[in-house]
């Protein structure tokens, strides 16, 4: 079996050759980008809209706060049902036959009625009432304590969620225990509470930003910013400002079927693009679509020039 | 015309000015023959060299060093400084705008270099450390964003946890602990985009400049 001898390309120099100043193209494009960004950043400046805090968001929309606590109690919030790497109440997407989020495990495990609402209330001194009413929601069974907050959960529901409208009902200890939460939310204390559960030192912020996500104004706020998954914004920007345009390509797949509308799009859309990647980088290996610039003549308006001289010289 | 690679009219590369023994010396000799300084700064180039195209290789290498400038600066003063410096908040305004730029001119460039097939002639390393540069890239912006410590960090952070840990990258990579992503950003991935870019500059000086397709054999398939 005979094997195709790769053809050799000709030496750049064999074509000629002219004087050329590395450095001083260098130093003339430094001085350049360094112009050009110092007049782009005093023109346009840079975007820094401030952080949502669990304080606002209590104090503005208590009646959110307090539905979002409700699921964190009774495991219904987006976080308790994650599954891997926070807990297992799910398997976690797939991608084909492949459980790879599974397979990682639950490497930062959230339990969320213990993370978001036992250990703050338990973490401050609190009045008699409160103090009764965490030892009697602990001292019940889980039955029990799923009864009281699908009661709740129903009578919340039917007050618009405001928890001030709630009618009266057997709720057992969760009213108070909520509205506890949502007092030390409201006085800015809930925030230091949950990054003091990781220890002395922390620069974690996984348990505020989770608690946050569940809730329905940090997504509100991601909309009217045009930032939502379904608006193309991974590549936009608050403000109008030009965001991570070059992620063009990944957030393409969310505004199509079926990645918008499986339930693995976060995995379709990661092994599609480790496939388009690993094309990219293996590209010179792949016969035909090596070729393609072959046929798209971009190449003949690059080297204009060139094949000019080339015809020519043929020419005389 | 007959330049073929083994007729190269290339200047000859300088003698190894002192051949020696040993480890060193074998390290030594290796390096120039590898790289002599005639080629690692060449002071002509081919004359089909000869684009505007060509300029975004080197706006890209300049726009990389000023984003490492001002990130640095940044650095220096700590993640909150911009937050409450007038000054702060120019230099990430610099910072920003030079990624911006750099994300373009490489984008540009290597849209270029694809037209150019210029994975030809034993290139193919080049393009693979040019794609890899640009992907790493885009993974240091990321955790750039999501040092910011703003509502911008907050919401991509919440969003970007949820594409990684389908793949259960996420069991190692979280990007709602700000210190890991703070090594991540101003240590780790500079470091990584530093190396591969070093390696591909010297790629193209090793190998030069890829020639203008069908300039002969216009029937060959363009391969590596």
């Amino acid at each position: 079996m005979s094997r195709r001898r790769p053809h050799a390309e000709p030496d750049p120099y064999s074509f000629g050759s002219r004087p050329y100043d590395l450095v001083k193209e260098f130093v003339i494009a430094l001085v350049a980008v360094v112009v050009l960004t110092v007049v782009l950043a005093a023109a346009f400046s840079s975007p820094d809209v401030k952080p949502m805090t669990i304080a606002a968001w209590a104090t503005n929309d208590p009646g959110d706060f307090t539905t979002t606590a409700l699921a964190e109690l009774d495991g219904g919030s987006t976080t308790a049902g994650y599954g891997p790497p926070y807990n297992s109440a799910a398997a976690g997407q797939q991608l084909g036959p492949l459980h790879i989020a599974r397979m990682a495990g639950v490497t930062h495990p959230i339990d969320t009625v213990d993370a978001f609402v036992m250990k703050p209330l338990e973490s401050v001194p609190q009045n008699p009432e409160v103090t009764a009413a965490i030892s009697t929601w602990k001292a019940a069974s889980d039955e029990q304590q799923g009864t009281w907050t699908g009661a709740y959960s129903t009578a919340l529901g039917k007050a618009g969620g405001d928890p001030s409208k709630v009618a009266a009902g057997s709720y057992g200890p969760v009213p108070l225990m909520l509205a506890q939460l949502l007092n030390q939310a409201q006085a800015g204390s809930l925030e230091g509470q949950l990054m003091s559960e990781s220890g002395f030192y922390h620069s974690d912020y996984t348990l505020p930003l989770m608690f946050l996500a569940d809730g329905s104004d940090l997504a509100a706020e991601a909309q009217t910013q045009h930032l939502a998954g379904t608006q193309w914004g991974m590549m936009n920007e608050v403000n109008n400002f030009p965001g991570q345009v070059w992620l063009a390509p990944y957030t393409f797949w969310y505004q199509i079927s079926p990645y918008k509308t499986s339930g693995n799009g976060d995995a379709l859309v990661w092994g599609t693009m480790g496939v388009v990647g690993a094309v990219l980088v293996l590209l010179p290996f792949i016969p035909g679509l090596r070729s393609v610039p072959r046929v798209i003549p971009v190449y003949r308006l690059i080297w204009r020039d060139h094949y000019r001289r080339q015809k020519q010289a043929a020419e005389i | 015309m007959t330049g073929l690679i083994e007729e190269t009219t290339h200047p000859e590369p300088m003698p190894d000015p002192e051949p020696a023994g040993g480890w060193t010396g074998a390290l030594r000799r290796r390096i120039f023959d590898a790289m002599p300084p005639e080629q690692l700064l060449p002071d002509t180039q081919p004359s089909y060299v000869a684009s505007w195209i060509y300029v975004f290789g080197v706006l890209s290498l300049t726009a990389f060093l000023t984003v490492v400038g001002t990130g640095t600066v940044l650095a220096v003063k700590g993640a909150a400084w911009w937050h409450v410096s007038g000054t702060g908040h120019f230099v990430n305004s610099l910072h920003l705008w030079s990624v911006e730029l750099f994300m373009t001119f490489m984008s540009v460039h290597l849209i270029a270099k694809f037209f150019m097939a210029a994975w030809r002639g034993k290139r193919a390393l080049t393009w693979i450390t040019g794609v890899i540069a640009l992907g790493a890239s885009a993974f240091t912006a990321l955790t750039g964003y999501l040092i910011q410590q703003n509502f911008d960090s907050q919401w991509i952070a919440t969003q970007a946890k949820d594409g990684l840990n389908s793949i259960g990258a996420g069991a190692y990579f979280n990007t709602m602990d700000f210190g890991q992503m703070l090594i991540w950003h101003v240590a780790l991935l500079p470091l990584v985009v530093a190396v591969v870019v070093a390696l591909h500059i010297l790629l193209v000086r090793r190998r030069g400049v890829v020639p203008p397709l069908a300039a002969r054999g216009a029937e060959q398939e363009v391969q590596a």
